[in-house]
């Protein structure tokens, strides 16, 4: 579904991505793991086309997106919770919802709208509330919902984890196995918190300095030495 | 008892000037709280001042002019015609104008310095000021009255009269109703939706598959074309266009926008009509010569004791 290969992604002069080759199928959880600092973020947003990849190419559904527009390679069906979440913070959840829809067709929005309230029942509750207002974790699902309100194909998600409550950590890595499960959503997430995502993975990937040093499954990564000693092992 | 005859008395012999000068300033507002929009949206939006937004209200009068002299020549005389030509077509060649300006002067500097897609607006509002004055010459324009007559509000014993002009009533309905219109077009369409998330994160917008360009785009079309109605109606009121008009009419929507708070719609509309106010009783009461003076001790004023205007928020630094 999405091949990435031999992708180069500068920063000015700094070269955050060093040739990278990563492929997710169709159905897949895969995972991204590696330290902060390693380009985890800068690849998936490289695949959105901001940063453009410099050189390589990403291939989606048999097209190359690399030199797309942003806007329309998110129109392919590909949809983003992005680092930071970046919730729109003087609209409402109800319109960082219709947002979210703003590429799908309005028929299917209630039903969506329903489906993504049904996942996170707190949303409902705070639907008229500004995002702004809402607390880390609710922002965290509310920025998972909007993505979803775009019927993605392919859903990149970007540490959701991060600064949450360890109860809500599980809520939504559960979450993400569900959608994956009941919709067949393909999802790549890149995470810190290596050891939920590789339980939770079909596969992953690390990646260090920006290059991939390892991937394989998630069973085969979680007992691997090197990833134990330098991900899991560390206070994670 | 004496003296609150008396003081009545005074009252009502001050209060048809007072009438006839609210009368004014709220037309005169409406026209700058038209062209505020422009500047307000436009920065909302890509966070700089547009300057060329006032050459683009003078391009919008020169059309409704022209529209209207069209009009004479093919002996289109009834009224409401006239007007909905002058609309129509002032409208959208103005915006296209608009259009045109953001895609050849401002697009090309984005991502590059803050100050220089400010200086390229000062560059366009040179340019179309000299080529409207090298197309049409540098002598103003007068344009003979379309709606005249209105009702007496109030006649005094020595015989002033407050009169409510049918072309004032023209322009404040006129007004009212874009406005109304415009405000909910931001918050109920998606176009809108698109527009404030363009405001409060560019980026996003476009990973949610919003064509960011697309939209900032359309906001100089809707700002141009809400000048382009405040220009037609400055033709129709004062009749007497020229290619430098623009100038001074920016500035002060400029100012009406700072008043209101930048960034913000229904301060561009308050702002605008506070100015509108200020200018005609200034005018009125003290002395027209200096009328600018006043809008424009008001800019300072604001920008030095309240820097947000009065509808604004405080700016967020983004973490």
């Amino acid at each position: 579904m999405l091949k990435i290969s031999g992708v180069h992604t500068f920063y000015g002069h700094i070269e955050a991505l060093k040739g990278v080759d990563i492929e997710v199928n169709e159905g897949e959880i895969v995972t991204l793991i590696g330290a902060n600092g390693a380009g985890k973020s800068t690849l998936l947003m490289t695949i959105c086309g901001t940063p453009r990849a410099r050189s390589g190419s990403i291939v989606f559904n048999g097209r190359d997106i690399a030199q797309m527009p942003t806007y329309e390679i998110m129109r392919l069906g590909i949809a983003q919770s992005p680092e930071g979440r970046r919730i729109f913070p003087r609209m409402s959840v109800m319109e960082n919802l219709r947002m979210g829809a703003i590429t799908s067709q309005p028929q299917f929005f209630d039903a969506d709208l329903e489906r993504v309230f049904a996942i996170f029942p707190r949303l409902k509750e705070r639907a008229q509330q500004r995002g702004g207002t809402l607390s880390g974790g609710e922002q965290q699902m509310l920025a998972i919902a909007r993505a979803l309100m775009s019927r993605p194909r392919l859903l990149l998600l970007d540490e959701p984890s991060l600064g949450l409550a360890p109860l809500i950590v599980r809520q939504i890595f559960e979450i993400i196995r569900e959608i994956n499960r009941e919709q067949g959503m393909t999802v790549f997430l890149v995470e810190q918190n290596a050891n939920h995502a590789l339980k939770l993975a079909h596969r992953g990937y690390v990646l260090v300095n920006g290059v991939v040093t390892l991937s394989g499954t998630g069973q085969e990564l979680l007992s691997n030495a090197e990833v134990r000693a330098a991900y899991l092992e560390g206070g994670h | 008892m004496e003296w609150l005859f008396e003081l009545f008395h005074q009252v009502n012999y001050e209060l048809p000037k007072f009438v006839q000068f609210l009368i004014v300033g709220l037309t005169l507002g409406s026209i700058y709280g038209l062209i505020a929009i422009g500047y307000t949206m436009v920065y909302g939006i890509i966070g700089m001042i547009n300057f060329a937004h006032g050459d683009i209200y003078m391009i919008g009068a020169f059309q409704a002019m022209i529209v209207l002299l069209i009009c004479g020549t093919l002996g289109i005389s009834w009224v409401p015609l006239q007007l909905l030509l002058m609309l129509v077509v002032a409208v959208a060649l103005t915006a296209a104008y608009g259009w045109s300006v953001e895609r050849i002067a401002y697009r090309p500097l984005r991502g590059t310095q803050r100050l220089a897609p400010l200086i390229s607006a000062i560059g366009m509002s040179i340019f179309l000021q000299n080529y409207v004055q090298l197309v049409q010459g540098p002598r103003p324009k007068p344009v003979e009255p379309v709606i005249s007559g209105g009702v007496t509000v109030l006649t005094r014993a020595d015989g002033f009269v407050a009169q409510l002009g049918y072309l004032q009533i023209v322009i404040v309905l006129l007004t009212v109703a874009l406005m109304a219109g415009f405000t909910l077009l931001i918050t109920r369409t998606s176009l809108g939706r698109a527009q404030r998330a363009c405001e409060q994160d560019m980026k996003m917008a476009s990973l949610l598959g919003v064509n960011v360009d697309r939209t900032i785009s359309l906001t100089f079309v809707m700002g141009a074309g809400l000048a382009a109605v405040a220009g037609m109606m400055v033709t129709l009121y004062w009749g007497n266009n020229d290619f430098h008009m623009g100038f001074n009419a920016g500035i002060k929507a400029f100012t009406a926008a700072v008043l209101g708070g930048i960034g913000s719609l229904p301060g561009a509309m308050l702002g605008g009509v506070l100015i509108g106010l200020i200018e005609a009783f200034w005018s009125g009461y003290f002395t027209a010569e200096y009328k600018d003076v006043a809008a424009f001790s008001i800019l300072v004023l604001v920008l030095i004791f309240r820097p947000t205007g009065l509808l604004g928020r405080p700016e967020v630094e983004k973490v």
